[in-house]
């Protein structure tokens, strides 16, 4: 786990990310400005800080209703204003970013950061910026795999020799600059399905699931998957890390966790994906085998422990500003985090 | 309440008489009822390639999103080499998963034999369950010898579907009222 800069001794990191969207607050309609959103980002990665929280992460979707394309400039921005927590990427779309230019970003960040940064690459889950950034999607699965092969050789070798299809060759190329220890944590983002986890296995690089609702033990599956396929290929599977990230909201009891959350989660995925979330399926969230974390904190507590038993993870995140969360109900989630939710988690997850 | 009437070929025009009608009857029986007919003979819709139906575009985008925003759904379809029209499929296809959750699905079919008569039960039902769809168990099978000249013939079929519109419609209040009545139990 060192390697990917994880001390399990430390018990489970909690982290947060935002994919960066950019919606209007269901309730009163509107939408904030562009500019007033990556501002509310940074400052919650502040505060998130403050609140001890372990990691923190903005995403790269290139559509309407989202901000944080580029979400590298953004990260440096939080780079700049946090001191100790892991900042990432969730996730960079590598299919169609060149590995040389994303590499040289998060080094530079990692080392603006001072050793904090680590990317999580992924396909994208939408496809419009196949279109925008002058890619074919039907080369949607060999663009990544060829992209992130070249990303972890850059991040292994300073001197690189490759070629492939989709890139000019590079004939003995250094990419600079280096991160500050010479290499950085690269995890591939998986979808909840097995299918997708057992190419994370195969690679030998830590897992990024990312989930919606559902019973945790479904997810459990995906990760028994990943781990199965790595430990074949002969990883070392001790070695690898797994980080769980979905929704989540606590507030004073489960169903005003309900109340609050469902209107941005279903409004927002109406914009985003088209389909809103089923509220029967939602009201099964606050269960406490749900994987989606809401509820009241020691309802929390009691599910992240519960999943942290199942899956042997080493990092959970959380993602609670989807669809227009108002910076109020943010502030006051970090504030039950920090003074509530972390402290029993750490207790009973580290090592005494 | 929104209904999309969905006539399924490019081929022919059996499919389009009967749909004609049954949107004819439909408006004329709940003049409320916002109704639009989709004939995909007269759409450029592009074969899926796996993408969320909101990135596609033009015609493609406009049936897709028609359909995903309806209450309901009529389809009518045509049995081609004892299966539903490629056209149709597609459009199964640009849809995600679970496209018609909290929808109600109809069907009315024509064919050029009484042989066709079980295809929609073993071929078209089991695709609008698994996209979750409510659907009207009966459906309306009309035969060539129903038509004449564009005009259906049989008293019989005119009877069926305006029994199958009205099914759509009560079925469409009455799986909403339940739904909401549901939801609005969970108290959020």
């Amino acid at each position: 786990m060192e390697k990917y800069r994880i001390d399990e001794s430390k018990g489970l990191e909690f982290g947060i990310y935002t994919l960066g969207d950019h919606l209007p607050n269901p309730l009163t309609g509107e939408r904030i400005s562009a500019e007033q959103r990556i501002h509310e980002i940074i400052e919650y990665a502040k505060l998130a800080e403050q609140a001890g929280i372990d990691f923190f992460s903005v995403g790269e979707s290139h559509q309407e209703y989202f901000a944080t394309q580029a979400h590298a400039v953004v990260l440096s921005a939080i780079a700049q204003a946090t001191e100790k927590m892991k900042i990432a990427s969730s996730s960079t779309i590598i299919s169609t970013s060149d590995p040389v230019r994303v590499y040289e970003n998060f080094a530079t960040l990692d080392l603006i950061s001072k050793g904090r940064a680590e990317i999580i690459a992924g396909r994208a889950s939408r496809v419009g910026l196949y279109e925008l950034l002058g890619y074919n999607l039907r080369d949607y699965e060999a663009l990544f795999e060829e992209k992130f092969d070249l990303l972890l050789k850059i991040n292994e070798e300073e001197v690189v020799n490759w070629s492939g299809e989709f890139r000019a060759p590079l004939n003995n190329a250094k990419v600079l600059p280096r991160p500050q220890n010479g290499s950085m944590p690269i995890w591939r983002a998986v979808g909840g399905s097995p299918a997708s986890a057992i190419k994370a296995g195969y690679a030998g690089v830590p897992m990024f699931m990312a989930h919606l609702g559902g019973p945790a033990s479904i997810f459990k599956r995906t990760i028994d998957a990943y781990r199965e396929a790595a430990g074949r290929r002969g990883f070392d599977t001790s070695k690898l890390p797994v980080a769980t990230a979905g929704f989540f909201y606590a507030a004073e009891t489960s169903q005003q966790a309900l109340k609050d959350l469902y209107p941005h989660i279903n409004e927002g995925m109406k914009k985003t994906n088209g389909q809103g979330f089923p509220k029967q399926h939602f009201a099964q969230g606050v269960d406490p085998h749900n994987i989606m974390n809401i509820g009241s904190p020691q309802e929390i507590i009691e599910k992240i422990l519960y999943q942290y038993e199942l899956f042997g993870h080493q990092r959970y995140i959380a993602q609670i500003d989807f669809g227009g969360m108002p910076f109020d109900k943010l502030m006051k989630n970090i504030e039950l985090i920090g003074t509530d939710i972390l402290p029993a988690i750490k207790k009973y997850t580290a090592n005494k | 309440m929104k209904i999309v009437g969905l006539s399924g070929s490019k081929v022919g025009s059996k499919t389009r008489t009967a749909m004609d009608y049954t949107i004819k009857t439909v408006t004329e029986k709940y003049p409320n009822i916002d109704v639009t007919l989709i004939d995909l003979a007269e759409y450029d819709v592009q074969f899926s390639d796996g993408r969320n139906y909101l990135e596609y575009e033009g015609d493609t985008k406009y049936v897709a999103q028609s359909l995903m925003e309806a209450d309901a759904i009529i389809i009518g379809t045509p049995i081609f080499q004892a299966s539903i029209p490629a056209t149709l499929k597609n459009i199964f296809d640009l849809l995600p998963i679970n496209a018609f959750r909290d929808k109600v699905v109809s069907m009315l079919v024509t064919a050029g034999s009484s042989k066709h008569y079980l295809i929609v039960e073993q071929q078209l039902k089991p695709i609008l369950t698994y996209m979750k769809a409510q659907i009207v168990q009966t459906y309306v099978f009309i035969e060539e010898k129903d038509f004449y000249q564009k005009e259906i013939t049989n008293d019989d079929v005119f009877f069926r579907i305006d029994r199958l519109a009205e099914d759509t419609v009560i079925l469409t209040e009455t799986y909403t009222n339940i739904r909401e009545a549901k939801e609005a139990e969970y108290g959020f």
